[in-house]
């Protein structure tokens, strides 16, 4: 093992350990934490790989979230054994919504994205089918629990959504590395060429998106069990906002850049507290200013190194 | 058929609006390449600007509804252009060279800081304009009882539109203006000071901005900090409607999508108000990808 393969390891190990010092409300704001990770690092596949301009996240997490919240409050169906479902829900509509807008160039796929955020939003508070719970949403959805542990305490939720976290980054790692990463990559530096040698792009981004929103689909399922009311002002265009901050400020691509920017994204509202109303402007003024002076991300993503073996054996150098 | 008529104005005199807070998106567009998410706030600033300097100056008073509310409005679009200039030089100019989506969250986080200090200036509460600002009465237009503010509002902006049009077809530095949005670098070599146009484009967009905030505070007669977000949206709506970059795309869209909205509030649905607006942006991409004036754009190879 080198020393890069250590930092997950010394990232997970204080992680593990860190909510037994904590009380219930830090233990609460790391869960925040942990699912706009996740929601981050599933937005980073479309936004950072692909370089597709989303910013209606949240209507693919709220898909997820309601799907769980309707299916478990009517048929009594577990919530964690929804997961999938709530997965191909989101993934599904994702397709549904994409297939149709995938060819549109930059902005202006971003203003649609923002109008389909705006839409589901809009129809989740006027009550769609009757079935969503108009604007005081939907409430008592059963507590998950795992075997014989129900999961009540923020510390429950907290080992439930940070292994699901490592669940995320290792598939991404994945996902990252295999050929639809690549493919991905290449069309995000230049479409035109990617076509040109045989990607199809327009399936590689739908795919992209499809796959960004089925994990946000799943990250819903989560928020809702954890919350057990849901309601549509949690899937507001500002939560896309949050999402999106997240991904470019902790470095478009990256995914330890993703982790550390939803630390701060979510985490630095809460130290600012002491500001009380001026907190969210003190936060307004740090974007700006993590974006001038580091313009490429907190923690920008490297270029693909590929080794050529001979070469690492001292032969053939120059 | 009265209720259409009404529905029609009301909806050229809010599409209107939407088409003077467009205009700043597109120029800025136009030239940088970049959505200000923050020109929402200008629009809030507007407003919030012309309601301290409507009840401190009193001006309606001394000089008349008419020319008073003319100088108010002129007031409010120099300091908000003095803000959007402020914007450019501190949140976007130091990331003229990054990757775009810096820029963009740069602009986000522009629009939370100034929204904020909106919100800790005037209060988070509903703020209301004075009544008795624009005399209200309703003019007799072809038998129709048409409102004075909305008669009044609908010309105002169209003669900022029209002044807009002139100044960017007709002056040297319209024409500068348009060449760098046309090509950065080319304009630059043409001895174009590129710096200046976008000084330019970031004090005539916000002061358009400004004046439409002022509007909306007169036609509805209150206001909130957060009213700049959905406006803002449906404006930016508008920008890419009409083809973003496009001045004349961003009017045709603003009033288009005004008149849709408020036909489709009174004769569709009211709670699906916002949606519609959406819904027009999707299916007309879908048909025309650039909008509906936008420039077709051949792919390089």
């Amino acid at each position: 093992m080198n020393r890069r393969q250590l930092i997950p390891l010394a990232v997970a190990a204080p992680l593990a350990v860190l909510p037994l010092f904590l009380n219930a409300y830090w233990i609460d704001v790391l869960n925040s934490i942990g699912i706009y990770a996740m929601l981050g690092l599933s937005l980073n596949l479309i936004v950072g790989h692909a370089g597709l301009f989303n910013l209606g996240h949240a209507a693919f997490y709220a898909v997820g979230a309601y799907t769980a919240a309707i299916v478990n409050t009517t048929f009594g169906i577990p919530v964690l054994l929804l997961l999938p479902v709530c997965g191909l829900a989101a993934g599904l509509f994702a397709l549904a919504v994409a297939r149709p807008i995938i060819h549109l160039r930059g902005d202006y796929l971003c203003i649609v994205t923002i109008g389909v955020g705006e839409i589901v939003r809009i129809a989740l508070v006027n009550n769609l089918f009757g079935i969503t719970g108009g604007s005081n949403g939907i409430f008592g959805i059963a507590r998950p629990s795992i075997f014989d542990l129900t999961l009540r305490t923020p510390l429950h939720f907290y080992y439930l959504i940070w292994i699901f976290v490592a669940l995320t980054v290792f598939v991404f790692h994945l996902l990252e590395y295999s050929r639809f990463g690549r493919a991905l990559n290449y069309l995000r530096e230049d479409d035109v060429a990617a076509e040109g040698s045989g990607v199809n792009t327009a399936h590689y981004k739908l795919m992209a998106f499809v796959v960004g929103a089925g994990w946000a689909g799943m990250v819903g399922n989560i928020y809702a069990a954890k919350m057990t009311i849901i309601s549509p002002e949690s899937f507001t265009f500002w939560e896309s906002v949050l999402m999106f901050a997240i991904v470019i400020l902790g470095g478009s691509g990256s995914m330890p850049g993703v982790l550390l920017g939803a630390f701060l994204i979510v985490g630095l509202p809460e130290l600012f507290r002491e500001f009380a109303n001026a907190r969210m402007l003190v936060f307004g003024a740090a974007m700006i200013a993590m974006m001038v002076f580091r313009t490429q991300g907190l923690i920008p993503s490297r270029p693909r190194i590929y080794r050529i073996p001979a070469v690492e054996k001292g032969e053939g150098r120059a | 058929m009265e209720q259409f008529f009404q529905q029609l104005t009301n909806g050229l005199a809010v599409g209107s609006i939407y088409a003077l807070i467009a205009l700043g998106y597109t120029m800025v567009y136009g030239v940088l390449k970049l959505i200000n998410f923050a020109h929402s706030d200008m629009f809030t600033l507007g407003a919030y600007l012309g309601l301290t300097l409507l009840t401190s100056l009193a001006l309606t008073d001394h000089i008349g509804p008419l020319w008073g509310t003319v100088v108010l409005a002129l007031m409010v679009m120099g300091l908000v252009a003095m803000v959007g200039a402020l914007l450019d030089r501190v949140a976007y100019r130091p990331l003229r060279e990054s990757p775009r989506l810096s820029a963009v969250v740069s602009a986000l986080g522009a629009s939370i800081f100034l929204q904020n200090t909106v919100m800790l200036i005037y209060g988070a509460r509903y703020r209301v304009y004075p009544h008795d600002i624009l005399p209200r009465v309703a003019l007799d237009v072809f038998g129709l009882q048409i409102p004075l503010v909305r008669i009044l509002i609908l010309c105002a902006s169209l003669t900022m539109m029209a002044m807009l049009y002139i100044f960017i077809q007709r002056t040297r530095i319209g024409t500068a203006i348009r060449a760098a949005a046309i090509d950065q670098g080319a304009a630059r070599l043409m001895g174009i000071d590129v710096n200046r146009v976008i000084l330019m484009v970031f004090l005539v967009g916000p002061a358009l901005g400004g004046a439409a905030g002022l509007m909306v505070g007169l036609y509805y007669g209150q206001i909130n900090f957060t009213m700049g977000w959905g406006y803002g949206l449906k404006a930016f709506t508008a920008a890419i409607l009409g083809g973003i970059g496009n001045i004349p795309g961003a009017m045709l869209g603003g009033v288009l999508l005004g008149v849709v909205e408020s036909l489709g509030a009174a004769y569709l649905s009211f709670a699906w108000k916002d949606a519609i607006a959406f819904c027009v942006l999707i299916l007309i991409l879908i048909v025309r990808p650039t909008g509906l004036l936008g420039e077709r754009v051949a792919e390089k190879v």
